[in-house]
């Protein structure tokens, strides 16, 4: 007996907002990225927690899936960070105004 | 309440503070550090979830490259952090009463739906079963995944051969 179901979603919901909450209201680019990636991880728990509720292996093998995608994610996502600071030496998202 | 239950919550409540001191942080640095402490306790509760081989690679791909990545990237880049940690409240303070309205009604979704109080049974995926099970029943999207980590690969390459500052800025 570990707890109830309802307890894993919980957690995994005020990860995904805490990870929310950085990736809307940080004004860093990498902590923007960093939040992405602490929703993917709550999104994880989330899977592997209703893997258990179901006895069902399809939970875990799709936490496999979001693992790669994590990686992927962040490479491209830090590649795109060092570009973008290459061309106006900062990483505040604010100094991205070219468009406006 | 079992030692399960107790392992969970503490667990839980070490995952929720780390990232809530990570996500605080000026410093990127710290940030960082103590988001390596919150995948290792995530890690620590797919383990305890019943998921080894996951725990396993979260802590190798999540707590390892990732965030190695990461610090990687924050000590070649040596930005000066701007001077406001947050952007103003009054642009995102709409994003911010959502994202809370959220949280409440899925709380309470979770608390009213019917099997949301069903206690977990402790069990575990044994790392050869789960193995077999995914190369078995999942084989293409293994595969797919393969060519999405070929295509980032591709693509970081591409965006990081956009060589200097000169080159770019002759670019427009």
């Amino acid at each position: 007996m570990i707890v109830p179901f309802g307890h894993v979603l919980l957690l995994a919901g005020v990860l995904f907002v805490l990870g929310m909450f950085c990736a809307v209201a940080r004004r860093n680019l990498i902590m923007m990225v960093l939040g992405v990636e602490i929703m993917l991880n709550a999104a994880a728990i989330a899977f592997v927690g209703s893997s258990l509720r179901w006895h069902d292996l399809e939970g875990q093998a799709f936490t496999l899936m979001l693992l790669a995608v994590a990686a992927t994610e962040v490479s491209v996502g830090l590649a795109i960070v060092v570009y973008a600071f290459r061309r106006r030496d900062s990483v505040d998202p604010g100094s991205f105004n070219l468009l406006q | 309440m079992t030692l399960y239950a107790l392992l969970f919550y503490v667990l839980s409540a070490v995952v929720v503070g780390s990232t809530a001191m990570a996500i605080t942080r000026r410093n990127l640095v710290h940030a960082v550090l103590y988001l390596v402490l919150s995948f290792i306790g995530s890690a620590m509760l797919f383990y305890l979830l019943g998921a080894p081989l996951l725990a396993l690679l979260d802590v190798i791909i999540y707590a390892g490259a990732v965030m190695v990545l990461f610090l990687f990237i924050v000590m070649m880049i040596k930005a000066v952090s701007p001077e406001k940690v947050l952007f103003p409240l009054n642009q995102w303070y709409p994003a911010a009463v959502f994202g809370f309205i959220y949280l409440i009604i899925g709380a309470l979704l979770v608390a009213a739906a019917p099997g949301g109080d069903v206690t977990l049974t402790a069990a575990v995926a044994q790392p050869a079963a789960f193995g077999r099970y995914v190369f078995e029943k999942h084989w293409f999207a293994i595969e797919l995944v393969s060519l999405l980590l070929l295509v980032a690969l591709i693509g970081v390459l591409l965006l990081g051969k956009t060589g200097s500052k000169a080159e770019i800025e002759d670019e427009p």
